[in-house]
């Protein structure tokens, strides 16, 4: 919707500190970079994930598939499951998180940029790590739930294939305790920038709905992670001290690992889905050039989805026979949740009720987010039913059911805010050709890759089946599935693509052009580092907007300034020493069964760690 | 924004819409018996309340799908961008609209969820009379059935009597698992039960089929590398057929005189060279470090590693359900279990000679 084609910006001007070269990069503690640095890493890992379940679909392409083994089959959907959800849905949300908040909110940075720093690196070697375990020849094979007692190493040890428990689950384990930290560093930093950074006139009540849903994400990652944080340890001393949380031989129960790995879980959808209806909350009210309908039941539906979400664990435990209070219980409570989400829906369709609507691509990928996301969310009801669930649960029927939800809902919201904030990231406009052709690909794939799984799973097919005889009807539908996989897979490259040529394109984004609503374009495309030249004063949910009318029409170009007298945060590696001194420490657990010395290893590490945290401290920030 | 690409994008979506009710009715004329593990098609009292809870739940889905989906395009074709569009007006919200849109999903919630609560007390207890207990024991990966009234040990076929009120008892000898028969008993989770195991979880479950024929089944709860081939049968048979069945089973099982055949049984087998060398074969080639089975001095072994192979012969499948039991599939399997069924805990402690396998095949068939 570019109005106008800008010239070639000047480099950006002088500061203290260098601006370009990869030092800058390794030691920058700018929002906006460490976004673009989550933004990109997360992409490569989400491809990676995406290359993981196109091996899958061509192992599922017919009966009796010999494409993989099924132990690397089980490799496969566990680290799909892993990467999608820890290494590209949740990092993606944080590029938006990272740049985003702290403008929305009128913010120069974060609370704590070199905090932010540090996330950044410990998300990076945590994802190295889990993966480095296909390096090895050991990747994780139970699931991305990895439920106990499977995963506790005296049952798996008996395998005549495998005679001693492999370093595969301790690679999980481990990793999934390094990204961890990292989300948990991640969210006391944004919690505190919302609660603390916001700038004169942003009440609560005033903040965008982006912003709104990211604040009851840092409060739902604060609350879960320590849970399984807590589940990874003991299933960690299962496996190399010989105690018994999760084995029944010994006093422990299996089901309290999933009770664990639940209470984490659950809350875990939310965190993934929440940023997606934030991103689709500012894309719909611009595109329809209407203010969003009911902001405050927006918030509250919000707020009441992240609550409640604590308390609906089990349903994904229906059929360990809970008894029929329990399952009463947690039915109800998963009953109850559809409403605030029907508000959000319905309160989606009120805002563009009435616009006037523009059909960009960012518009279109929002409006597919609701669309598909009401289908997820019905299935989802469908299978809220305790009994109902006994003939759904762990088939195909859930897979559709999730991807709806994930890929429908979660995907389809940030590939709507790529398109909506690339020009501001980048100061360049994605193609919107190229964009829409992305956006085509991707939903009709979408729909012919997930849809048949419904079908699939009520037929009688269960989830992680390396394979399926013939006979049961399973064939024709895996094949269109798998079709529609490659569709997406094109629809992908497409992106790549339109990133591409976007990249060596002329820099043709100026500040507004979608005519938004929020601060974030009211300032240069890209921004500078210090954001705003003089922090705004805001009277409205809908600053931007009051702006252009108090002007009576198109804003004139924000002018670049100096910046000089602005005192904005040194450049520090120290996060960066820190970070691997996290990623030494369960590195070294890795060797508890095989190396007797390891618990030097992991001395040195700590030390390693404290001396990171010890510089980092005492070094000035400004 | 112009007329034209938006016509273009109209177009798109009815191809799209057109084609996903080709999709719906492909899918909604495919008839039940090319899917022989459906849930749909519910065969038993236990799976046709859980069919009914679900139709039920579907239709609402389905209603509120078509209402929703369809204000959303209408709004998407009736507020579509034209040119000179003035600025629209800037509502904020609707207090009444958003209390009708919060009231109206809650209500059908309630005729959602008390259906849901009745059923969920009809299927979650256990049944207060079986007529036929089975005792289910998940293995990595086979499905072990006892019948401890009857008498009876076999693995990876169930069979039960029509019209009769089958009660199962279900736990793991290894990890956890999941026991799931769409067209009979749904799924229940069986949790691993140990010797020393303090509280044991053992799920009951029940269901009493109402047509005789052959369903199939699979474990539902990743269990390791074998997963996708931890298949099952429930063969439902009349009265007659299934008592017959139980008395054939009694000979040589572990619940009666603890393996031992009667004196007459044991003559016979004796007296056939096929037997003798199989049996010969099945002491020397270590079989029975695992496999119990009749008429050989661990008979009555109730806790070996894998299945008791007592009346094999008459199990239509080999492997949990993984290939058809012919001679030749069970040569091949004898000849390399491994190579058969990847991560399988059978390892042979020697390879087997051909002759050995022969031998094997033939009194393994032997034992209807």
């Amino acid at each position: 919707m570019a109005t106008s084609v800008l010239e070639h910006r000047p480099p950006a001007l002088p500061h203290a500190h260098p601006k370009t070269g990869i030092w800058s990069w390794i030691t920058t503690v700018d929002h906006k970079r460490i976004g673009i640095m989550y933004g990109a890493t997360s992409f490569l890992f989400f491809l990676l994930g995406g290359l993981e379940a196109l091996i899958m679909r061509m192992q599922l392409i017919g009966p009796n598939g010999k494409l993989v083994d099924p132990d690397t089959f089980n490799a496969l959907f566990t680290m799909h499951g892993t990467t999608m959800i820890f290494l590209g849905v949740m990092p993606l949300s944080a590029m938006f998180f990272n740049y985003f908040i702290p403008i929305q909110i009128g913010a120069r940075d974060v609370a704590f940029p070199r905090l932010n720093a540090f996330s950044y690196w410990v998300f990076l070697l945590g994802g190295l790590f889990i993966n480095a375990s296909f390096i090895v020849g050991t990747p994780p094979d139970g699931g991305w739930f990895g439920y106990a007692n499977l995963t506790s190493s005296r049952v798996m040890s008996a395998t005549a294939a495998a005679p001693s428990p492999g370093l595969n689950i301790d690679f999980w384990v481990l990793g999934l305790q390094i990204l961890g930290v990292a989300s948990l560093a991640a969210a006391v930093n944004f919690f505190v920038t919302i609660v603390n950074m916001r700038a004169p006139g942003m009440r609560m009540l005033r903040m965008p709905m982006f912003v709104w849903m990211s604040f009851v994400v840092q409060v739902l990652l604060v609350l879960a992670f320590p849970v399984i944080t807590v589940a990874l340890i003991l299933l960690m001393f299962d496996r190399n001290f010989g105690s018994s949380f999760f084995m029944p031989d010994g006093g422990g129960d299996p089901v309290m690992w999933q009770h664990l790995f639940w209470i984490f879980g659950h809350p875990e959808v939310y965190i993934l889905i929440l940023p997606a209806f934030g991103i689709t909350s500012e894309i719909l009210p611009v595109f329809s050039r209407k203010p969003l309908f009911g902001y405050t039941a927006m918030v509250f539906s919000g707020i009441f989805i992240g609550f409640v979400g604590f308390g609906v664990w089990s349903h994904h435990m229906f059929a360990t026979g809970m008894g029929p209070f329990a399952d009463t219980f947690f039915a109800i409570a998963t009953m109850v949740i559809a409403i605030p989400t029907g508000v959000k829906i319905f309160n989606w369709v009120g805002t563009m009720w009435g616009g006037s609507i523009r059909y960009t691509t960012a518009m279109l990928s929002a409006i597919a987010m609701v669309a598909l996301f009401i289908i997820g969310g019905l299935s989802g009801v469908m299978h809220s039913s305790p009994p109902a669930d006994l003939q759904q649960t762990d088939t195909y029927f859930i897979v559709a059911h999730f991807h709806y939800v994930l890929f429908g809902g979660a995907i389809f919201g940030l590939t709507a805010g790529a398109y909506y904030w690339w020009p501001k990231m980048f100061g360049r406009l994605l193609n919107e050709s190229l964009g829409k052709v992305h956006f085509w690909l991707m939903f009709i794939g979408m729909n012919l890759t997930f849809f048949p799984m419904h079908f699939l799973g009520l037929h009688g097919m269960p989830r992680r089946v390396y394979t399926y005889p013939e006979g049961l009807g399973f064939e024709f539908w895996n094949r269109v599935e798998t079709f529609g996989s490659f569709m997406l897979a094109a629809g992908f490259l497409v992106f790549i693509v339109n990133i591409i040529k976007t990249w060596r394109g002329p820099r043709n984004a100026p500040a507004d052009p979608w005519h938004g609503a929020t601060l974030e374009w009211s300032i240069p495309s890209p921004p500078q580092e210090f954001n705003f030249p003089k922090l705004p004063v805001v009277h409205s949910s809908v600053p931007q907007w009051d702006a252009r009318r108090a002007a009576g029409g198109e804003l004139p170009e924000p002018e670049l300034v100096s910046g000089e007298d602005i005192h904005m945060p040194n450049p520090s590696y120290w996060p960066l020493v820190a970070a691997i001194g996290v990623f030494l420490v369960f590195f070294s657990l890795l060797f508890i069964r095989t190396w007797p010395s390891w618990w030097m290893f992991t001395i040195f590490s700590v030390l390693w760690l404290f001396y990171g945290v010890y510089r980092w401290a005492f070094e000035p920030a400004h | 924004m112009e007329r034209s690409p938006n016509r273009a994008k109209h177009a798109w979506m009815a191809k799209a819409a057109l084609l996903g009710l080709v999709v719906l009715a492909a899918a909604c004329a495919d008839s039940y018996p090319n899917y022989p593990q459906t849930t749909l098609d519910p065969r038993s009292d236990f799976t046709r309340l859980v069919d009914s809870l679900f139709r039920q739940t579907f239709w609402w889905a389905v209603i509120v799908f078509v209402l929703v989906e369809a204000a959303l395009i209408y709004v998407l074709w009736r507020f579509r961008a034209k040119p000179g569009d003035a600025e629209p007006e800037q509502s904020h919200g609707n207090t009444t609209l958003e209390i009708i849109w919060t009231v109206i999903p809650a209500i059908i919630l309630v005729f959602i969820a008390v259906p849901t609560v009745k059923t969920i007390f009809k299927t979650s207890l256990p049944t207060p009379n079986p007529e036929v207990e089975v005792e289910v024991i998940g293995h990595q990966w086979w499905w072990e059935f006892r019948y401890p009234k009857l008498g009876v040990v076999t693995a990876n076929e169930m069979v039960v009597p029509v019209s009769k009120m089958i009660g199962l008892k279900m736990w793991s000898a290894d990890v956890i698992h999941s026991f799931w028969s769409p067209q009979l008993a749904a799924k229940r989770d069986v949790f691993p039960v140990f010797p020393n195991t303090k509280y044991p979880k053992i799920n009951p479950l029940w269901f009493t089929a109402d047509s005789v024929g052959d369903y199939t089944g699979q474990c539902a709860e990743l269990c390791g590398i074998q997963h996708a081939t931890m298949g099952l049968r429930v063969i439902v048979k009349s009265d007659a057929d299934f008592d017959a069945w139980i008395a054939a089973r009694r000979v040589g099982s572990p619940l009666v005189e603890g393996g031992r055949v009667a004196p007459g049984v044991d003559s016979v087998w004796k007296a056939d060279t096929i037997h003798t060398k199989g049996q010969a074969a099945f002491v020397a080639g270590g079989c029975m470090t695992c496999h119990a089975m009749a008429g050989t001095p661990l008979a009555g072994a109730m806790t070996l590693r894998g299945p008791n192979l007592s009346h094999f012969g008459s199990r239509t499948t080999l492997g949990a359900n993984m290939y058809e039991n012919t001679p030749a599939n069970l040569a091949a399997w004898l000849r390399d279990p491994q190579g058969m069924k990847k991560g399988s805990h059978m390892i042979l402690p020697r390879p087997l000679t051909e002759t050995e396998i022969d031998a094997l095949v033939a009194y393994l068939r032997m034992h209807k």
